[in-house]
């Protein structure tokens, strides 16, 4: 038992779960599903389903944070990505085929891995600091998503294209197997292949790793590719939901709720070691406690002070003095290369 | 000038503890005003240590420290600033970005009216630098200065703040001749000023021309206090690297004999920067070549340069009779040529990864992401490693820094060896390792050469040296200056050689 | 003596005058390339609309962005220690419906102004505190005040509130005009918020600890300079700009909105970094944080001018973002070279 509790994930996933116990509590219909013509409803499901663009988000971001970056820029290539599908079938002559909905879907892809390569090729290559590489596509990215559809809302009627967010295969909502799918995918990647020993290595020690051998550029450079094309996809599933590409809604934030599910779910902000499960439990805490606070009554513009409190308590409690102080002096003194009183450098990003 | 009576700073019975470990061991160290007084010892000796006890950045364990004869405490570097130490590190902690004035006088400026008077701190700036002779121009911000300018203003602003004591952290490393005696002749001027200056360099020349007195250190132990002018070259050299005494089995040796056959590896002028220069080095299979120096001779540079660690400013490398210069660790290793780190937590072991990742990464990093070692595999090479290493505890999945110090070497030379590598360089591989360790350590390379390996044996422990190597390198000052059978040396002799300034040509006479 | 001093040259000449400006004032640089690309848009603009430079249109580009050099001059501060505030937009915003609030529920407006500037103060010490005190890193720390300030913002209310008091009313719709050139007293606000962080950052220890911990918190501190203190300052100088720019900003359109200032942080950063701030910290000057202001507010004038969609503002300001800041990236890399 001890060892289970000693299990990373072991915190996360009790969250999670008392998340759910407590609001079942009062509300006993949080976790009823029923069925109707095939196809499963419930909060639970709601939950599964609206989780997917941040967690196809989050997954990139973990990769990423994974080799001590930060991709700050995922908002913007989701907007980008909606916009882009969203003008390519409105354009068309014909919104409803699956060709042109193919097409749109495609598109928004190659622009969404294009402008993560981007994002790589300043970090790996040119060598800027992730976050601000990555600020200036967050910048420029939402600009170019409004340039993209003039500027108004695209209300677009495509059946196909809604599908992607609204439908439902096999009882299940589509938006979650896609989820679910490029969990498997990334986690299949990272760990069947040595792409993920291998980032981890470069995360904790690049020095080290170079030393060994290690490409770090390539492991760099995609890391940031795969987040913006995980990016994409979330942004034609975002798109997709509420049939328009309001550039500026799009994706609010999410970087941020993305970096708080990565944190949550265990992954340290200092790259390294990095869990994908925990991602995984990080980003359904957060849509349950989204949904908690929804029926709390409360507006869903106020959610963010909840989330910041979130976030604060969570750093706080990974702050190295927050364990200084649990485990009293005598631990500050046993490290090697400890000067009494220097805090640590800013903004090592 | 006379030596004062009593010493301006005087630790007695001093001990530094990191975790279980002494960094210093019942220290006795004393600092003379109007002196100038070297602190001397090899890699680990405890220098660093010693003088973050004086300095205040690190506690005492026990013994007592006094400044003119009261005894105190420091618990920070500030309380030790406001006793009037002052330190000069080698990377200059000062503020690139801000003026020459702002350096020496901000936390003490001039005030009008609230606000800062710039004119006054200008011209106080002036009267400081002046002081030590310097004309430099205050408003000019100090990064457009060189770093021998920069360190001169640090100077510039320990003495604004009345010290007493001036700690100069191998202030020469990166000046030129010029710049070198610039420094000493403002580091005479403080002395006749009654200031008590502490000079840690490796670089002998200087150390001789410059100090009054010398303190050795070995191992975290106090060797012995000197005057530079009553001190043979020969015997301080003998102080810092000394005679361990650990128990030896038969030395084990690939070869007796160096077989002259073709080189495998050449190296024709390697430089790099001003670390090694002009070196010329020939590898041999089934050899073993050690390379003996002092610190800052050169020999992690060489090492470094030859297997593409570091950057190369001119030199050619041949590699089994063809062109293959290696530019990267990369592609050293493709050309079969690795290397292991000195600095073995840093730049050799990745902590957290498990032991058996830290063994297959290299071999993982040369087939690519996308070309994974099957997991069975991985296992059996790494437990067949650990097996052959004799690595405890001989768990794979433990975190790599869990591991003491010799079974991380260990790690490292499995990960280093599972390349099946030609040619080897070992950057200390057996420092701040147990004695039972090293010598398993020095049995691999003996095994590893008779497999046919060519093996580059850095130490700084002469015995380890001539017991473990075929042929000896000896560096000094960045130079190769002599390469050696090792069956010609004794460890004397090899002192003498690694002891002995460039101006002598016979290595068996003792400098005056 | 030897070749380490300043060269002892003939003053008067020009090339020692230049290099002895060089060794001082290097770090201008940045901030004279601002300069030029503002004077190069502005005659550009003329050239090509023919009635850009009127004085009108350019008292106007003060007026516009008055709130913008408000949220720069704090940003500067932050910047300059090598942190950043994401935070500021929200803020913004936040002290901006507060403040509303207040007024519309009859209080007076000496204690609602200065409400404002304590709520922004207060969101500055959260994050700086969380910055020093638990080590986490500024862009995080400032991401949690975004979060809270625009969710508070939501909480004081959710639609936008108009403001009818005549004090703050009068701050926008006064102008002092000479010629054809006009100013209000929002401008003025501004324009003494500049010159008072100008004062602070050149003539006082605080200021000068502010450029110190940018060029090596380290250094700074073994100086005895009180880095912990003013790492959480300028924080706090940032939440207080925060709600002077919520003021300014409530003034300019008469209502409290909490949609207000989304995305504006980053127009803040990028004006900071445009006006030559290193965004690594330690150099930049509060002026060239004004010009960079003008810069951004001169662009979107021409796109408004041209007819063209707005958002290109938003593209513009990114691609001359990203170009300042590989510039940056090579020069330092140029002087880490150099340096060792």
């Amino acid at each position: 038992m001890k060892k289970l509790a000693r299990h990373r994930l072991f915190w996360p996933i009790v969250a999670l779960l008392t998340l759910i116990v407590v609001n079942t509590i009062v509300r006993p219909s949080f976790i009823s599903i029923t069925v109707k013509d095939g196809q499963l409803y419930g909060v639970l499901i709601d939950i599964l389903r609206t989780s997917a663009p941040l967690m196809l988000v989050a997954l990139g971001m973990t990769i990423v944070i994974a080799t001590r970056g930060i991709d700050l820029s995922v908002g913007a290539i989701m907007a980008v990505s909606g916009a882009v599908a969203l003008t390519i079938i409105d354009a068309s002559g014909d919104p409803e085929s699956i060709a042109t909905v193919f097409v749109a879907v495609i598109a928004a892809l190659c622009v969404s891995l294009v402008l993560g390569a981007w994002n790589g090729f300043l970090v790996s290559v040119v060598g800027i600091q992730p976050i601000i590489a990555t600020l200036v596509l967050m910048l420029a990215g939402r600009g170019v998503a409004l340039l993209i559809t003039d500027g108004f809302i695209t209300t677009v009627n495509s059946a196909p294209y809604s599908f992607i967010a609204t439908g439902y295969l096999l009882f299940l909502p589509v938006a979650f197997l896609i989820w679910v799918a490029a969990t498997a995918v990334v986690s299949l990647i990272e760990r069947r292949t040595a792409l993920g020993v291998l980032t981890e290595a470069v995360g904790i020690n690049p020095e080290a790793s170079r030393l060994a051998g290690v490409r770090a550029r390539g492991i760099i450079f995609g890391a940031y590719v795969t987040s913006g094309l995980l990016a994409g996809i979330a942004g034609v599933l975002y798109s997709s939901n509420i049939r328009a590409a309001d550039a500026n809604a799009s994706g609010q934030f999410i970087e941020l709720y993305a970096i708080l599910a990565v944190v949550l779910g265990g992954t340290s902000l200092m790259g390294g070691k990095f869990t994908i499960a925990g991602t995984v439990v990080g980003v359904l805490i957060i849509q349950t406690l989204d949904k908690t606070i929804l029926f709390l009554g409360v507006p869903p513009a106020q959610s963010p002070v909840f989330f910041a409190i979130v976030v604060i308590v969570v750093v706080i409690m990974q702050s190295p003095r927050l364990h200084r102080w649990i485990r009293g002096a005598a631990s500050s003194r046993s490290r090697r290369d400890s000067d009494t009183t220097i805090t640590k450098e800013v903004a090592s990003r | 000038m006379e030596p004062a009576a009593r010493p301006l700073l005087e630790l007695t019975g001093a001990t530094v503890r990191f975790g279980s470990e002494n960094a210093i061991d019942d220290v006795d160290f004393r600092l003379f005003p109007g002196e100038v007084h070297s602190l001397m010892g090899e890699n680990g000796a405890g220098k660093s240590t010693l003088i973050k006890a004086i300095t205040g950045a690190l506690p005492l364990a026990t013994g007592v420290l006094r400044l003119d004869g009261e005894q105190m405490r420091f618990s920070s570097p500030h309380d030790a600033q406001r006793a009037g130490i002052s330190t000069v590190y080698q990377e200059i902690d000062l503020l690139p970005n801000v003026s020459v004035a702002e350096n020496i006088l901000l936390g003490q400026e001039p005030r009008r009216g609230g606000a800062i008077d710039w004119r006054r701190m200008r011209a106080r700036a002036r009267e400081v630098l002046a002081e030590l002779g310097l004309q430099i121009d205050p408003a000019s911000l100090l990064g457009t200065h060189s770093l021998a300018v920069q360190q001169l203003v640090a100077i510039a602003r320990a003495i604004s703040t009345d010290v007493r004591v001036l700690v100069l952290d191998e202030p020469t490393s990166s000046l030129d001749l010029d710049e070198v005696a610039e420094l000493f002749r403002v580091v005479r001027e403080l002395k006749l000023q009654g200031v008590a200056i502490l000079f840690v360099s490796h670089f002998l020349d200087q150390v001789y021309e410059l100090c009054d007195r010398v303190t050795v250190l070995r191992d975290g132990r106090f060797v012995g206090e000197y005057l530079t002018k009553e001190l043979l070259r020969i015997d301080l050299v003998q102080a810092m690297l000394g005679r361990s005494a650990t128990a030896l089995t038969a030395p084990t040796k690939a070869t007796d004999a160096v077989e002259k056959g073709t080189p495998y590896l050449t190296a024709r002028g390697v430089t790099a920067g001003s670390g090694i220069a002009d070196a010329d080095v020939d590898l041999f299979e089934s050899d073993v070549l050690g390379v003996a120096g002092l610190l800052g001779s050169g020999r992690s540079e060489l090492a470094r340069a030859i297997s593409g660690i570091d950057r190369r400013d001119s030199g050619v490398i041949r590699i089994a009779g063809r062109d293959g210069t290696p530019h990267s660790p990369r592609s050293a290793m493709s050309l079969g040529v690795v290397y292991s780190s000195e600095n073995r937590r840093t730049e050799g072991i990745i902590s957290h990864l498990s032991v058996l990742d830290n063994i297959t990464l290299a071999l993982q990093a040369d087939r690519g992401a996308f070309r994974r070692i099957p997991a069975a595999r991985r296992r059996e090479l790494a437990a067949s490693w650990v097996d052959a290493l004799d690595i405890r505890p001989p768990d794979l999945d433990r975190p790599a820094g869990t591991l003491s110090g010799g079974n991380q070497q260990k790690v490292l030379l499995a990960r280093l060896l599972a390349l099946s590598p030609r040619v080897l360089l070992l950057d200390e591989p057996t420092r701040g390792i147990d004695v039972g360790a090293k010598v398993e350590i020095q049995n691999l390379v003996g095994e590893m050469a008779a497999n046919g390996l060519s093996v580059v044996f850095i130490s700084a422990e002469l015995e380890e040296v001539l017991r473990v190597a075929t042929r000896v390198a000896v560096l000094r000052e960045g130079r190769v200056v002599s390469i050696l059978s090792s069956d010609d040396l004794t460890v004397d002799s090899l002192m003498a050689l690694v002891a002995q300034p460039d101006e002598l040509d016979e290595p068996d006479v003792p400098d005056e | 003596m030897t070749s380490l001093q300043t060269p002892v040259r003939e003053t008067g000449t020009l090339g020692a005058r230049y290099g002895t400006f060089m060794n001082r004032r290097a770090s201008l640089m940045p901030t004279f390339a601002a300069i030029a690309i503002l004077i190069i848009l502005l005659i550009g603009a003329q050239l090509r609309f023919g009635n850009f430079l009127t004085p009108g249109n350019l008292s106007a580009l003060l007026l516009d962005n008055a709130y913008l050099i408000v949220l720069a001059v704090g940003m500067t501060f932050v910047i300059l220690t090598g942190g950043i505030d994401l935070s500021v937009g929200s803020v913004m915003a936040f002290t901006g419906i507060l403040g509303a609030s207040l007024l519309s529920q009859g209080i007076p407006v000496y204690i609602a102004i200065p409400a404002m500037l304590l709520g922004g103060a207060l969101i500055g010490l959260l994050i700086g505190v969380l910055v020093q005190y638990f080590n986490v890193q500024p862009f995080i720390a400032s991401l949690a005040g975004l979060f809270l300030a625009r969710g508070l913002a939501f909480v004081v209310s959710l639609a936008s509130i108009k403001v009818e008091d005549p004090a703050v009313l009068w701050l926008q719709r006064t102008r002092i005009s000479f010629g054809g050139w006009y100013i209000t007293p929002t401008v003025i606000i501004a324009l003494v918020t500049v010159a008072v962080a100008v004062f602070v950052l050149h003539w006082t220890r605080f200021g000068r600890t502010v450029y110190a911990i940018g060029g090596g918190e380290q250094s700074a501190h073994l100086m005895g300079l009180n880095v912990a203190r003013t790492k959480v300052a300028v924080y706090v100088i940032s939440g207080v700009c925060g709600g002077l720019a919520g003021l300014l900003l409530t003034a300019y359109s008469g209502a409290g909105y909490p949609r207000n200032g989304i995305g504006t942080e980053l127009d803040a950063i990028a004006a900071v970094v445009i006006g030559g701030t290193l965004l690594t910290g330690g150099t930049g000057y509060v002026l060239g944080s004004l010009v960079g202001v003008l810069v951004y507010g001169t662009i979107k004038k021409i796109i408004s001018f041209m007819g063209a969609e707005q958002s290109w503002t938003q593209i513009i300001i990114g691609i001359l973002l990203l170009l300042f800041i590989v510039v940056q990236r090579v020069i330092v890399a140029r002087s880490i070279r150099r340096r060792t």
